[in-house]
């Protein structure tokens, strides 16, 4: 009898002074309540993080490798959406 | 024959830190015998974390003792042979598979996450303090072998199998927990628990699909010091630095 491979979950956990959960990797387990207890077992272990959030990784879209020079090549030569060519006044201050 | 234990007196809050802490620090050395070897590395380290925390329970309850006598807790943990070791029988079992090791866990974890909850109220600071710590520690090991259980007995045919062997060969332990260590006011009666134990793991056994066992008799002595065979196997691995070489630090 073949045992079906166990899932895997994607792990994102937000740290004691971060605002958004940030991945960190991922783990194996059967069903979503073994998933929230594998990462916190595996990622939580030095007080890294105050809230996890685990999803399928077959629930995650990801665009296509081959695709990339269509989607991200584009953007190289448009250097002036940086916000880099205006004058700051030095009564702003640190923004 | 000279003695290879030190002499430990015998007060109320001495027995009791020994008692708990023997039961932490065997069942962590247990726990600690699956690393590099668990199931997956998940569990290899849900298994090693939950050994670390037990490992830092005997820690307190040792220095506690050791207050009290004048011993460290490595003289506590490393220079008493079997017969002064303190702990329940439950603990000392061999790991066996992964479903001995999760009903073993449960069992033990139902009774004393309870214990450590009405500890934090004990009139003795000490060991309220400790059982501040150890309770939010001892919570997360009844909750995640609880999953386990349920999904080994509720899982395939060879799952349920392993599972209900398991709890069959470790249920004639569990009453050992119940019996009392001391009768001191700053002591929880591990009787007053029972109830509340038998609710949980009815309810857990239930969800799993798990027959609980009937266990009309039960095994007994480890709080006398007589142990199964399996005590002395795992103290000689555990003791052996410090009986070679005496007094070693790193």
């Amino acid at each position: 009898m073949s045992t079906p491979a166990t899932p895997i979950w994607e792990v994102f956990i937000r740290s004691r002074s971060g605002l958004a959960h940030r991945h960190v990797g991922s783990v194996h387990a059967a069903d979503a309540t073994l998933a929230l207890q594998a990462a916190r077992d595996v990622y939580t272990r030095r007080g890294e993080g105050l809230s996890i959030w685990v999803v399928p990784s077959n629930a995650i879209i990801a665009s296509d490798p081959a695709d990339k020079e269509m989607m991200f090549e584009p953007t190289a030569s448009k250097i002036y959406r940086h916000p880099t060519f205006y004058d700051i006044p030095d009564d702003v201050g640190h923004m | 024959m000279a003695t290879t234990s030190v002499a430990v007196p015998d007060t109320p809050l001495i027995r009791l830190a020994l008692a708990r802490a023997d039961d932490a620090l065997v069942l962590g050395h247990r726990l600690s015998e699956w690393t590099g070897h668990a199931p997956t590395l998940e569990e290899d380290l849900a298994l090693a974390n939950i050994a670390l925390d037990l490992i830092g329970q005997a820690r307190s309850l040792y220095a506690l003792a050791g207050e009290d006598c004048g011993l460290d807790e490595d003289a506590l943990a490393y220079r008493r042979d079997e017969r002064a070791y303190r702990n329940l029988l439950l603990v000392e079992q061999p790991n066996g598979d992964f479903a001995r090791t999760i009903v073993r866990q449960f069992l033990y974890a139902a009774f004393i996450d309870a214990w450590w909850q009405a500890m934090t109220a004990s009139c003795e600071p000490r060991l309220a303090a400790i059982a501040g710590k150890a309770e939010k520690e001892t919570a997360y090991h009844l909750r995640h072998s609880a999953e386990w259980l349920i999904r080994l007995g509720d899982g395939t045919a060879e799952s349920h199998r392993r599972a209900q062997a398991a709890l069959d060969a470790l249920f004639p332990f569990a009453a050992e927990m119940f019996e009392p260590v001391t009768a001191a006011a700053f002591d929880v009666a591990p009787a007053s628990l029972r109830e509340g134990w038998d609710r949980q793991v009815d309810a857990v056994l239930a969800t799993a699909g798990l027959t609980r066992p009937a266990a009309p008799w039960s095994h007994s002595g480890g709080r006398a010091g007589r142990h199964t065979e399996h005590l002395g196997h795992l103290l000689s691995e555990m003791q052996y630095l410090q009986r070679v070489h005496p007094g070693a630090t790193w």
